[in-house]
């Protein structure tokens, strides 16, 4: 698939990939697509960051290498890593020969026994094109990882002492996502496009209900939507439910066989669309049932 | 030369470069931080998306200048007003700017007399004082250990003078903690693979095993400071702590509140005190006044837990636990700030008191939920606390188990 021409383009890719999106974040990609610099992705929990990512590498038809960060994150499980074992033997056999030990270094570290890991792996030429580069959930490494990252996104290239530099040829499509439980560097944004990817509006997640849940009904998903808007505009709730969380408690309550919703319903399935127990027990019971009843009046009036 | 490199821009693109430019010039002054490379990006990305659609060049400018999710609300307000009119937006900073610039010479003025003062010779003042600092000098000791043990409620101008320079003094070498990073260790208890190799390659003896052990870092450390009425006196001089810790080291935040609840982290990084403080006092509003402390305690577990308590963090709460609403819903928020972080430290003035048990209901909603709970009234307890947060700790809850028994 060739890189999408206009920001229109942009927006029907990320169609075609069932992700509903607005224009705003098609911009952002198409951006980020023809300029080749990293999306960067912040939002709440569950809103379809890693999703972007997934799509294009899904609709580009291109590999999709992910980085999952966590803290203590380093060069040895993201970038590269000496296969250990592999070199022993070879010192081993190397030892048994004659062969002088200038040779052996030059023969030990070389491609053969490098173990690849995902930022050196997305710099390597692929069939069909650079790959999408994942880099998921930045906040969770530390500020040392985020530095050493910076090489790597300015010239797309990683140096290995050993061997030499390794720059790609093509730059990968890189993207960035953050839940935002700490603040990213600057240095590190300013290299990149930034979107926050905020909770869609009742008719986008409507949409992206009757793509993603297409067993729960018409009726249900209004409901459902009209219910879940309505909890995100609480100020005493501390997780409000994403999008995931919506999509979810479409297919569980579809899976009840729950045609519309009721207040029994709702409080068996709380579980599904709040995360955290103080949350459910506040709308728990009558609070549920006060939602619902303003939910179905709203719904009536408008339709 | 710029026109004939402009295959998506119209003719009078030079134009729009300008206004691009003074745009940016606009957010800078707004408080964005845009360098020129950002500039150069702007323009980068508005060729990309073309002008024929001005929601795209919104986004298109959106996705370079903003940075982080708040900007976004100044950047909207921004776009609106300069690309409707770019004059105006000039001439409201314009109108804007004797305002600002009017206090800056008289600032200028205290800071010249600050340097004179610090420039002045020891030897300059009058004779009268020079005596008196000789007899000072007689009973340093003494003098010492009593100011060090005195309530900062109870000191004069002087006094509080001295004890802030003390503050400004004091480190908080607070107890490392173990991180998932590796560093070569000789004794260590890994073996480090890579170096072993490398060794291996340079001497020709039998391969000698490196040795590596997890680094250990300081954690980040996250403040929460009462400024209401009753603390008036002590908060003050908090402040100047959390200045001295803030510019100490890396990773403190710093929050305060009265009845709501203000991020002053940023403004404690002027390394100036009193810049600082005149950030400060900027941005709070609520200096002096009543209580909330559950409101406050719920807004920043609802903003600000997931942003600065993630990695670890130990938390400081200075409070004298009075609330005016009586403690409703503190305990609640206590129980999730507790849950949220690696250690709670409650910190309250009113423990200097004999004999002072948690009584009110604000104390006995905290109480429950902190690990420690300590005096801090003095320069003496101050140290102490200082003391405390670089030993290893004690099990969570523990350290304050005697006073939930008497309150």
């Amino acid at each position: 698939m060739p890189l999408p021409a206009t920001v229109s383009d942009a927006l029907a890719l990320l169609g075609r990939g069932n992700y509903v999106a607005d224009r705003s974040l098609a911009t952002a990609v198409y951006l980020s697509l023809t300029l080749g610099r990293p999306l960067f992705l912040e939002g709440e929990a569950g809103v379809g960051k890693t999703e972007i990512a997934k799509v294009l590498s899904e609709t580009l038809g291109r590999r999709l290498i992910r980085l999952q960060c966590y803290e203590g994150l380093d060069v040895a499980s993201a970038v590269y890593e000496w296969n250990y074992p592999r070199q022993m033997i070879e010192i081993r056999l190397a030892e048994s020969g004659t062969e002088g030990r200038d040779a052996l270094e030059e023969e030990i570290f070389t491609d053969r026994f490098l173990i690849k890991r995902p930022l050196l792996q997305a710099l390597e030429p692929e069939l069909e094109g650079p790959p999408v580069l994942l880099i998921d959930e930045l906040d969770r490494t530390d500020e040392p990882f985020e530095a050493f990252l910076l090489e790597i996104l300015s010239d797309f290239q990683i140096t290995i002492p050993e061997i030499g530099t390794i720059k790609a040829e093509h730059p990968p499509i890189v993207v960035i996502t953050s839940n935002r439980t700490r603040e990213i560097h600057d240095a590190l944004k300013r290299r990149c496009f930034y979107y926050w990817v905020d909770y869609p509006d009742a008719e986008r997640e409507r949409e992206i209900l009757r793509i993603k849940a297409p067993g729960a009904s018409a009726a249900l998903s209004r409901e459902v939507v009209q219910f879940v808007q309505k909890l995100r505009t609480r100020q005493d709730l501390f997780k409000l439910p994403g999008v995931a969380e919506t999509i979810d408690w479409a297919h569980a309550l579809t899976q009840l066989d729950v045609l519309a919703l009721t207040p029994e319903a709702i409080n068996d399935t709380l579980g599904v669309l709040l995360k955290y127990q103080d949350d459910i027990a506040k709308i728990h019971g009558s609070e549920a049932e006060r939602l619902l009843s303003q939910v179905k009046a709203e719904l009536a009036a408008s339709s | 030369m710029e026109g004939t490199s402009q295959p998506h821009l119209p003719d009078e693109g030079g134009r729009l470069l300008e206004n691009i430019m003074y745009f940016a010039r606009c957010l800078r002054a707004a408080g964005l931080r845009i360098g020129p490379g950002k500039v150069l990006a702007a323009v980068e990305a508005v060729r990309a998306v073309g002008l024929e659609d001005r929601n795209d060049f919104y986004w298109a400018l959106h996705a370079v200048f903003v940075n982080r999710h708040d900007q976004e609300e100044l950047f909207d307000q921004a776009f609106h007003i300069f690309w409707r009119n770019p004059k105006l937006l000039e001439r409201m900073l314009g109108m804007m700017l004797p305002e600002i610039e009017a206090p800056a010479p008289e600032k200028g003025e205290e800071m010249n007399r600050r340097l004179a003062e610090a420039l002045k010779p020891p030897g300059q003042g009058d004779g009268k004082d020079e005596d008196e600092v000789e007899l000072d000098a007689a009973m340093t000791f003494s003098d010492r250990e009593v100011f060090h043990t005195m309530d900062f409620e109870k000191m004069s101008g002087a006094e509080i003078t001295a004890a802030k320079a003390a503050i400004a003094r004091m480190a908080l070498p607070l107890a490392d903690v173990m991180t998932r990073r590796f560093w070569p260790d000789p004794r260590g208890t890994r073996t480090d693979m890579r170096a072993s190799f490398r060794a291996q390659l340079r001497s020709s003896a039998m391969i000698a095993l490196k040795r590596k052990s997890p680094k250990r870092q300081p954690p980040p450390l996250v403040i929460i400071c009462d400024i209401s009425g009753s603390m008036s006196r002590y908060s003050r001089l908090f402040i100047h702590f959390m200045h001295a810790v803030t510019n100490d080291r890396d990773r403190v935040y710093t929050f305060l509140f009265g009845t709501r609840l203000t991020n002053i982290t940023r403004y404690l990084r002027y390394k100036d005190i009193d810049v600082a403080l005149d950030k400060v006092a900027g941005a709070v509003e609520d200096w002096s006044g009543g209580t909330r402390i559950g409101e406050a305690l719920g807004d920043f577990n609802r903003n600000w837990s997931r942003r600065v308590l993630g990695q670890g963090a130990i938390v400081l709460l200075i409070t004298d636990g009075l609330d005016r609403d009586a403690g409703a819903g503190i305990g609640a928020e206590m129980d999730r700030l507790h849950r949220s972080c690696r250690r709670l430290i409650w910190l309250n003035p009113l423990l200097r008191y004999e004999g002072f048990a948690p009584k009110s209901l604000g104390m006995k909603a905290i109480l429950p939920h902190v690990d420690e709970f300590r005096p801090i009234h003095s320069l003496e307890s101050l140290g102490e606390l200082v003391a405390a947060l670089s030993r290893p700790s004690a099990r969570r809850l523990e350290a304050a188990a005697a006073w939930r028994e008497t309150g």
